[in-house]
């Protein structure tokens, strides 16, 4: 039986199309996934991401144990700033991607709905060897991302932060419509916008409040369908589809966040840094297919008829109005420009590694 | 949800208007819903021989590709050309111009194997 986010009724009443997602019933689109895809683009949508697990690392050894879980630099956080970040097993396959934000006196990561179990009982058992504690706070909170162009100018009206002072990727504890909340300039879709933490039970009255306050911009309820897309077309990660245990963060591009000099151990380490000294076999590319055909997920990539890989993440672009999609090939067919074909219903379809992201007009500020 | 009367359809979501030895042939508004936004129809050629329960056809949405099974049997007459540039009319208007292709029957008779609508719509409301 899967759970409700706080805000089911709302979505219903938004005529949003429920289907089951990670224990949760989500709304995967409401008038369509083009239309709600094109105005997160133009304007600005709102997810409910409360589905997404929250976890609280407190204690004296919070920054070291944070470090040892994750490969980014939780030592070079500011308080009041995130980082993007993923959890590795020592053969350096991934636990998780997540954002990991920097309190004062403690640290708050936030991860996937699907593996917050898992990822729970893994840093538990982490735990053992710091003096920290954790604690697991993910059904007591309602998160909505507000996405799009038009985020800032919506959010300033019912918030009581200076939303122009804060940069991508930072955070304030601060007031929407008078209930606390984190205000994190985060999000899912590559556009500007903001991802909001607070009590479930102001729920009902954020949702209706963002929409009054969202009427002169248009504000529309956006669902996972469009959320997908979104973070298709800027090759942002999904786990379960682009990671996974088998695959390390080098391999998907995730040098990024790789930091193998930081100071002290953590997990994945040796086998990180072997993979960088002796290149990694394959890598995450993404590609654009030509014509009507449309990549999905485990289609076969080939290279002159030898498969090479299949698809981790395949959908209709409704931005570059084209197949895209990412796959892990061998390194040598990685480069931009690569001739591949994807096999499409029986039908070997030309495709094209392409430069990333897809979508090239971000509205983030950096 | 809309089951129009006079309609046939299948348990895979098609439907038949069947004039004479003649059918038009789409999907139901059930379908396009559960697909969500088509952005492809793939369509057979006209004068090829179609299968009852046999796939002639994809429909390419933005999360997911579903078969078209054919409700009966014949030769391809016509196809909803409207669809090349305006897939999303299977959306809009799943029983009139969200049409796909027209068949001239081969075995009138298979006609009696298809669900009224109200049988169909007793299979969806039952969560099939």
């Amino acid at each position: 039986m899967e759970s409700k986010t706080p805000f089911y009724e709302q979505h219903v009443a938004a005529g949003g199309k429920m289907v089951p997602f990670a224990g949760f019933l989500m709304p995967v689109q409401y008038a369509g996934i083009i239309e709600e895809h094109r105005h997160v683009r133009s304007a600005v949508g709102l997810f409910d991401v409360s589905h997404m697990g929250e976890i609280e690392v407190w204690g004296p050894e919070a920054l070291k144990f944070v470090s040892y879980v994750t490969v980014n630099d939780p030592a070079a956080l500011e308080v009041d700033q995130a980082q993007y970040s993923a959890m590795c097993y020592p053969d350096a396959g991934i636990v998780d991607d997540l954002l990991v934000y920097r309190y004062p006196d403690h640290y708050f990561l936030v991860v996937n709905a699907s593996n917050l179990d898992k990822d729970f009982a893994w840093l538990q058992e982490q735990a053992k060897k710091f003096d920290v504690s954790l604690k697991n706070t993910s059904d007591g909170i309602a998160q909505l991302a507000l996405q799009g162009p038009k985020a800032e100018s919506l959010l300033q009206k019912i918030c009581d932060l200076k939303l122009s002072d804060m940069k991508f990727y930072w955070f304030k504890v601060g007031k929407v419509d008078g209930v606390d909340m984190l205000v994190s300039r985060t999000g899912y879709t590559g556009e500007d916008g903001f991802e909001l933490y607070f009590d479930k039970r102001y729920a009902g009255q954020i949702w209706e409040s963002l929409f009054k306050a969202g009427k002169e911009f248009d504000l529309k309820p956006s669902g996972l369908g469009a959320r997908d897309s979104l973070r298709l077309e800027m090759k942002y990660c999904l786990y379960g589809n682009d990671i996974d245990k088998t695959t390390s963060p080098l391999e998907a591009g995730l040098g990024w966040i790789t930091k193998l000099k930081k100071a002290g151990e953590f997990n994945g380490r040796d086998v990180l840094l072997k993979q960088k000294a002796d290149g990694v076999k394959r890598k995450l590319i993404g590609f654009e297919v030509e014509g009507n055909a449309f990549p999905r997920q485990h289609y076969k990539v080939f290279k002159n008829g030898v498969q090479v890989g299949e698809v981790a993440s395949g959908v209709f672009s409704p931005s570059v109005a084209k197949g895209i999609g990412t796959a892990y090939v061998p390194s040598e067919f990685a480069k931009t420009g690569t001739d591949l074909q994807v096999e499409i219903r029986g039908r070997m379809i030309p495709a094209r590694v392409a430069e990333t992201p897809f979508w090239k007009h971000s509205s983030i500020k950096k | 949800m809309n089951f129009p009367k006079d309609l046939k359809y299948t348990a895979s979501h098609e439907w038949a208007r069947i004039e004479g030895d003649t059918a038009t042939i789409g999907i139901s508004d059930f379908a396009q819903g559960e697909l969500g936004d088509i952005v492809f129809v793939e369509m057979p050629a006209i004068g090829s021989k179609v299968e009852m329960g046999k796939p002639f056809g994809t429909v390419e949405a933005v999360k997911a590709v579903s078969d078209l099974n054919a409700p009966l049997s014949g030769e391809v007459a016509e196809i909803n050309g409207e669809l090349e540039g305006t897939p999303d009319l299977v959306n809009k208007d799943a029983y009139g111009k969200g049409w796909m292709v027209k068949i001239k029957l081969s075995n009138p008779g298979e006609t009696a194997k298809l669900m009224e609508a109200e049988a169909y719509e007793k299979m969806e409301k039952h969560g099939h």
